[in-house]
């Protein structure tokens, strides 16, 4: 049997494993909790609503994502624009102590969470900002900014140089050159650094726990962590609040995806 | 309009490499220099620190004779064609000729004005609306062009600009840029490593090596009268011969001569100066290039330019004779061109 016989069966194969759990939990989460645990089906046999029409109503999982939404877009949009100039600086402007700066700020991100937990939260205290939005997006800007400065450093590199030459020779400045031709040729770059930024503050859960008081400030983690309760653990809504958890997500991507698109910047010199 | 100079220059890279040793190099009014010299002569970087993208390490630049070494290239007022072309790949060529002018805060109209204007005269017209990845080579060597010409900058710096272009393209241009430069009557310097392009278009030439010049001169001058050996075997094709002194009597001991392909001829062996074997036939079209194995000298070989219809084949005994008004002196340590009074 030769190779491209093979192939559309092995990435067959390689496809269902990856969405099999996806696709239980789905089942899983429109099962009645009765069936749960008794003869399970691959193809379900009776689906409800129990555990969605539960999180929402009695576990209030709509005022959580719409907090996560809060906190993870607001960082985001913060720190995608100040990270974009910062890294522009750093990918292209020669200055003293330049390998110095980028290493400390990859050093500051690999600070273990669970260490400044405390420091930080003595702080938020102090400031008043414990069980607030603010108070969450700024620790989360600590370790974003790192990771948004170091992706779009290395994407800002790779236009080519002489691009900005030219700008620079027509008589743009520094920023004007950043903003009309840099940024615009970086779609592909700030997109993904603003999905990836997005996702990682989504999904947070150890500052969220212990920077937050109560379900009226509780993120989409910290809201599903806590459903369980000390007697039982509700997998049905557990499931439930995370297939909810994961759709604003997928359709983020699923919508900038379009944008995320190669070559950009063909025709821009030889080739 | 303006006359360039640098005095002085020195460029070391953070590396510690020198890639120009205290230059002095002054253009002129009007003046189109052509910088040649193989790759890593420095040509590029004399150019990029006359348009301030890189800074000097020690010397002056001097633009109408103000100090703008330190000015940044924003406000030089220069125009830089890129080898890349370096067109704005997300703008339309309209935008890409406007931008420069959008930059100088010029009015909407007068640039709408300009660009047509420009674009007229390099046949570009039709493309205005397209974007860079839409056309072909020649055509963003345009637009690269008249992204530099819409603005009437001070000055023109090319940066290998030909040399992406066809061969037939190419010669074409080339053409043309000299006829550009004599219409806008501006200062240009026109970076290359193609000798033969260095001759067609500058009105000077600048030879450069290892970051320093070779010779500064009008192509006809560094033709007949090369500075040094590295000169006279890098302009003119084919190379000029250059073989020890003893092969021609009449210069002294330490002297190399030199002699170009043309100025030598076949001629019978009972009247010729030296004679050889013929080793390699190149035909190149009107006449054709011998490579002649000296007999005297073994190590030595001769190259010379007969017409296309001679009658030789390889391994022929041939004689020949060189034109002894059109002979070259150098000294053989320095290299340097040494003149016979006699």
């Amino acid at each position: 049997m030769s190779w491209s016989m093979v192939r559309p069966w092995a990435i067959g194969v390689m496809v269902a494993a990856i969405l099999f759990p996806l696709y239980w939990a789905a089942v899983a989460s429109f099962t009645p909790e009765s069936q749960l645990f008794g003869q399970v089906d691959l193809v379900p046999t009776r689906l409800v609503l129990d555990h969605y029409r539960a999180v929402f109503s009695e576990r209030a999982l709509g005022t959580a994502v719409w907090n996560s939404l809060v906190v993870a877009g607001a960082t985001t949009l913060l720190c995608v624009p100040v990270g974009a100039m910062c890294a522009y600086a750093l990918a292209r402007l020669p200055f003293r102590g330049r390998t110095v700066v980028l290493t400390s700020v990859l050093a500051i991100s690999m600070f273990p969470q669970i260490s400044i937990v405390s420091p930080l939260y003595l702080l938020l205290r102090e400031l008043r900002l414990i069980d607030t939005y603010a108070g969450l997006v700024l620790p989360y800007l600590t370790f974003a900014m790192p990771l948004t400065i170091w992706l779009l450093v290395g994407f800002f590199r790779q236009l080519p140089r002489e691009l900005e030459e030219a700008a620079l020779m027509d008589g743009a400045s520094r920023l004007r050159t950043l903003r009309t031709i840099v940024l615009p040729l970086s779609w592909p770059g700030l997109t993904t650094t603003a999905i990836l930024t997005f996702l990682y503050c989504w999904n947070e859960f150890l500052f969220a726990l212990c920077f937050t008081l109560g379900p009226d400030r509780y993120t989409v983690p910290v809201a599903i962590a806590l459903f369980r309760g000390q007697y039982q653990v509700p997998w049905g809504q557990i499931l439930a609040g995370a297939l909810v958890a994961t759709l604003p997500v997928a359709m983020l991507v699923f919508l900038a995806q379009r944008r995320i698109v190669a070559g950009l910047t063909s025709g821009a010199v030889k080739g | 309009m303006a006359s360039i100079s640098l005095q002085g220059v020195s460029k070391r890279f953070a590396g510690g490499v020198a890639a120009l040793s205290d230059l002095d190099l002054e253009i002129a009014h009007g003046e189109l220099l052509v910088l040649v010299g193989p790759s890593g002569s420095g040509k590029s970087t004399v150019l990029r620190l006359i348009a301030g993208l890189d800074a000097p390490t020690s010397g002056r630049i001097l633009i109408d004779g103000e100090d703008v070494t330190n000015v940044p290239p924003q406000q030089r007022d220069l125009a830089m064609v890129f080898q890349s072309y370096a067109l704005y790949p997300h703008k339309t060529v309209r935008e890409n000729l406007a931008f420069g002018l959008q930059m100088r805060q010029v009015p909407a109209t007068q640039i709408d004005e300009r660009v047509r204007e420009v674009a007229k005269t390099l046949g570009i017209e039709t493309l205005l609306d397209r974007r860079p990845a839409a056309l072909s080579g020649g055509q963003r060597q345009r637009v690269a062009l008249g992204r530099a010409i819409v603005r009437n900058p001070k000055a023109f710096l090319l940066d290998e600009p030909l040399s992406n272009l066809d061969p037939v393209l190419r010669v074409e241009t080339r053409a043309e840029l000299t006829v550009l430069h004599r219409r806008l009557g501006a200062t240009m310097v026109h970076v290359t490593h193609d000798q033969e392009e260095a001759m067609t278009l500058g009105t000077r030439i600048a030879v450069m090596r290892d970051g320093a010049l070779e010779q500064v001169a009008a192509p006809m001058d560094l033709y007949d009268r090369p500075a040094n050996t590295f000169v006279a075997s890098f302009i003119g094709s084919p190379a000029m011969n250059i073989w020890p002194g003893s092969m021609v009597r009449a210069v002294g001991e330490r002297a190399l001569v030199g002699v170009r392909p043309h100025d030598i001829e076949l001629t019978p062996t009972d009247v010729s100066d030296t004679t050889g074997r013929v080793e390699i036939l190149e035909p190149l079209g009107p006449t054709t290039l011998v490579h002649v194995r000296i007999d005297d000298a073994p190590e030595s070989r001769a190259r010379i330019i007969v017409p296309a219809n001679t009658r030789i084949a390889i391994g022929d005994h041939v004689g020949f004779r060189m034109r002894h008004d059109r002979l070259h002196f150098f000294d053989e340590k320095s290299g340097r061109r040494r003149d016979v009074s006699s």
